[in-house]
C-alpha cells in the first residue's frame, strides 16, 4: 500500500463519517459544520485527482460561500425547529431503504466500467499547461465559451431571483406609500 | 497508485448518504445539505472519469459549470427557506403543505 492510498482511504474515511454526521446529526449548526468537513475532504481528493484548480474552487465556493450560507441560514431559523421535534419524517425508513437499493444497484452497474481497475494514466503535460488549458477552453469560441457564458447568465438570474424572494414583504409598497 | 473503483465507491456511498438526507429529514435546510453532498459525490465522479479517462479537459468544464449551478441552486434554495420562515415561522417541510390540495 503506497502512500498515497493511505491519504486517499483516511480522506474517505474521514469524509464518509462526516458525510453521515451531516445526515444524522440532531443539531443543525454542527450538522453544518460536518459539512464543511465533507467539503474540506473533497477538496483533498481532487488534489489527489490532479485537479488543483477544482480544489482551490471547491475551497472558494463551497467552503466559503455555500457553507457560510448555510450556517447564517441555520442561525437565522434556529428557532423553527429544536433539537427535541423529530428531526426525520415518518417514511424515514422508506428513504434509507431507497439510499441501499441505490447502492446496490450502482455497484452491480459498475462492471460495465471498462477501466474499473486500471491505474490513472501519466499525466503527459505540466500542471501549468492543464490550467492553461482549462483557462483557454472556457474562453475559446471553438470550445466551451457558450456553457460558459450560460452558467454565468445562470448566476446572474439567481443572484436576482433569490433577492427577490427573500426580499422583506410588504417594504417595498410601504417606502412607496412614505414617499 | 488508487484505482478508479476506489473513487466511485467512494462517489457512490456519498450520494446514497446524501439521498437518505435529502429524503428523510423534515428541516428544509437539512435537505438542503443532503442535495449538496449529492452535488459534490457526481462532480467526484466526473473529476475522476475525466482524469482515468480519455485524456481532455472537457471533463474539468463540466465539473465547473456544475460548481456554478451548485451555487445558483444553495443560493436560491437559501432565499426559499428564509421567505418561507418568514410567512410560516417553521421550515419543517411536512408542515409547509399550502401548495398540496
Amino acid at each position: 500500500m503506497t502512500s498515497v492510498q493511505l491519504v486517499f482511504l483516511l480522506t474517505a474515511a474521514i469524509t464518509l463519517y462526516a458525510a453521515l454526521m451531516v445526515v444524522l446529526s440532531k443539531h443543525l449548526v454542527h450538522a453544518a459544520l460536518w459539512l464543511i468537513l465533507v467539503l474540506a475532504g473533497i477538496a483533498v481528493l481532487y488534489v489527489l485527482l490532479n485537479a488543483g484548480f477544482l480544489a482551490v474552487v471547491q475551497v472558494a465556493i463551497y467552503i466559503d460561500a455555500i457553507a457560510i450560507l448555510i450556517i447564517i441560514v441555520v442561525m437565522l431559523t434556529q428557532r423553527a425547529m429544536g433539537e427535541t421535534s423529530m428531526q426525520v419524517n415518518r417514511s424515514w425508513w422508506l428513504a434509507a431503504l431507497t439510499s441501499i437499493v441505490l447502492f446496490v444497484g450502482l455497484v452491480a452497474l459498475f462492471n460495465q466500467i471498462p477501466f474499473l481497475q486500471s491505474d490513472a494514466p501519466a499525466l503527459d503535460v505540466d500542471a501549468e499547461v492543464l490550467l492553461d488549458d482549462l483557462g483557454v477552453s472556457l474562453v475559446d469560441v471553438d470550445q466551451y465559451i457558450l456553457p460558459f457564458e450560460v452558467a454565468s447568465v445562470l448566476l446572474l438570474a439567481a443572484l436576482v431571483g433569490s433577492i427577490m424572494i427573500a426580499w422583506p414583504r410588504g417594504s417595498a409598497s410601504e417606502e412607496e406609500h412614505e414617499a | 497508485m488508487i484505482p478508479l473503483s476506489w473513487y466511485i465507491i467512494f462517489a457512490a456511498v456519498l450520494f446514497c448518504i446524501g439521498l437518505y438526507g435529502a429524503l428523510a429529514r423534515r428541516n428544509a435546510l437539512a435537505i438542503l445539505m443532503g442535495i449538496e453532498l449529492m452535488l459534490n459525490a457526481a462532480n467526484v465522479n466526473i473529476v475522476a472519469f475525466w482524469r482515468y479517462g480519455t485524456f481532455a479537459i472537457r471533463g474539468q468544464v463540466f465539473a465547473l459549470i456544475v460548481f456554478a449551478v451548485a451555487a445558483a441552486e444553495a443560493a436560491v434554495g437559501l432565499a426559499l427557506i428564509i421567505s418561507i420562515y418568514r410567512r410560516r415561522t417553521t421550515i419543517a417541510v411536512d408542515e409547509i403543505n399550502m401548495l398540496k390540495w
